[in-house]
This record gives structure tokens, sequence and C-alpha cells, in this order.
């Protein structure tokens, strides 16, 4: 009798209350922690030389000079433009290939240059760099579907160098003007 | 006979919970891998600008972010400060502070406010160049109407 009862008492830890537990941390971390979504534009930054840049002779032709004001209006090649009529001339600069004698001879010798005022806004900058990174982004991914039957983004590592030595992104920044 | 009336005056077994927790928990350790718990606090007041062609950080934690934007204490229009690890720093003493060249692959994030203006942004890149830490991010939303 006795010992029928000892075993029965050490028979199971009721789990039931087990999903309670689990229910408030649950609740816990949803309520606590934010998904925070860590993205942005990547880029990369020339190494910093005290001396001043060397004038280095370029064509005209070759150079996207974007400038930028304090009022955020642009400024390309000597022209007004609106920010959404930035991507399509910046990808018809860079794959001219010498038809136009004020575009780019060869996408190899596009550089794009940058110039903005100190007074610009952040998010002007910012947009004007999207659409020229948009820009170049169409146009690798044309290449990659010429050259590779394929999107950009599923190429390999060497591939995509491949593609980036044909068609390489130069920006130059230059630095800011004093408004 | 009797077996068959039996077996339709049973009433129908409860659904076992017993599975209960299991499924609990796999939800409980899904949101707790997945989320990432901010121990920084931002001292700056920070709206992102959005963008389309942005790629998502990798190596999070290995990333040090760099704030920029109006302090959140500020109750009038003030000029933005530079934030790095939970404190203000001035803009000329950056580079001793992220200079490091065993991080020299590591990326920066620079966080800034949208309506910061650019002659801020340049004299901190300035200082993350003279620190030779030439990857950056420039932290954006995505922008989902284009």
């Amino acid at each position: 009798m006795l010992k029928n009862k000892r075993t029965r008492t050490s028979d199971e830890i009721n789990a039931g209350s087990m999903a309670d537990i689990a229910f408030l941390l649950l609740i816990f971390f949803l309520v606590t922690t934010t998904i925070s979504a860590e993205k942005g534009i990547m880029a990369k930054l020339p190494p910093y030389d005290d001396d001043p840049p060397q004038h280095v002779p370029v064509n005209t032709r070759n150079i996207l000079s974007v400038k930028v004001n304090k009022d955020d209006l642009l400024l390309v090649k000597g022209k007004e433009l609106s920010i959404g009529e930035l991507k399509d001339f910046a990808y018809g600069f860079i794959m001219n290939y010498g038809k136009d004698d004020n575009l780019s001879e060869k996408p190899k010798k596009a550089i794009v240059s940058l110039q903005n005022d100190r007074s610009t806004s952040y998010e002007a900058y910012i947009s004007v760099y999207n659409e020229i990174k948009a820009a170049y982004n169409q146009a690798w991914n044309e290449q990659a579907e010429k050259r590779f039957n394929d999107e950009y983004e599923n190429l390999t590592i060497p591939q995509k160098k491949e593609i980036q030595k044909e068609i390489p992104l130069v920006i130059s920044e230059a630095e800011p003007t004093e408004i | 006979m009797s077996r068959f009336k039996n077996k339709q005056g049973k009433e129908t077994p409860k659904v076992s919970t017993a599975s209960l927790p299991d499924i609990v928990f796999m939800l409980l350790f899904f949101f707790m891998v997945v989320t990432v718990i901010r121990q920084k606090e931002t001292l700056v007041d920070i709206t992102l600008p959005q963008a389309t062609e942005i790629a998502k950080l990798q190596n999070s934690r290995k990333t040090e972010h760099i704030y920029i934007g109006q302090d959140r204490r500020a109750t009038t229009h003030e000029a933005p400060r530079v934030q790095i690890n939970d404190k203000f720093i001035q803009v000329d003493d950056i580079h001793f502070t992220i200079a490091d060249p065993a991080k020299d692959d590591d990326i920066i994030a620079l966080e800034v406010d949208r309506e910061v203006s650019m002659g801020i942004v340049t004299d901190v890149k300035t200082e993350i160049r003279k620190a030779n830490r030439l990857k950056i991010h420039y932290m954006a939303n995505q922008d989902y109407e284009k």
C-alpha cells in the first residue's frame, strides 16, 4: 500500500504550465525587440592624402559632372535635370560607346564627378548617389545578360569582377563649395 | 450490438496540447535569433533617407556606427552633432577614435538624418578617410514607391 503511493507521486512533473512560461517569454521578446533592417548604400572612399590631388587631364566628354546646389537642384553636364531624369541620362552616358560626341567614349573611360555645396541636404545627396548606382546596376545587369545569360545578382564573384572591369564604377567626389 | 452503442456514446477525444510548449518554444527561439537587441541608444534624432539600390549590411556585429543628427534634447533648431559609441564627439577627434589597422576591412555605417546638410557629412567622411577606414555604408530605408 505504502509502496504503491510513493511510486505514484514521483510519476511526472506537470508540464501544463510550460506553455504559459514560454508564451510569457515570447511576448516579452516580441514587445522589446525591433527587427532593425540594417541596410544601406555601399560606398568606398578614396584614401586620405595631405597633398592636393594632382590634376589628371581627362577628356571632358568622359566626365559626367553632377552638381547639386544648396537648393538641392541638379546641374548635369551643364544642363538642369530633375532627379527623375538622372538615371536614364547617366545610363545613356555610360553606355554611349562613342555615338554622341558629348557623352563617354566607352564605359571604361566614363567617370562620374559629384560636387555639392556644404548646405546641400543629405537626402538630396543620397538620392543622386542612388540614381547613379541605379544606372550602373542597370548597365551591369544588361552586360551580365549579354555575357552570361543571367542576372548580375546571380553571377559568381569572378564573373562580377569581369563585368566591373568592363564597366567600372568610378565616382569622384570633389570638395564641396563653401555655401 | 452493445459494443457498437458504446462506441457511439463516446465523446470526441480532446486535442492533445502536449506539443503546444514545443511550438511556442520554436517561435520563441525564432524571435530570439532573428531580432537584434540594440544596446546603443542614440542621442540624436535620425530619420534615414530612402533609396532603392540598397544592400544588406554584412557582418553587422563588426560594423561601427556613426550617427549624425540633431541632439534629441534640443528644444530649438541646433547644429547637428556626431555620436559614436554612446557619446557625442567633436568632428576633429573622430579619426583618433575609429583608427584601428586591424579593422580596416570592417564597414562603417553612417546613419545620418535626411535633413542634415552635407558640410558636416563631408567633414566626417574626411575624418573616416584619415583613419583609413574606407568601406562605408550610407544607411537608408527601402523606397517602396519606386
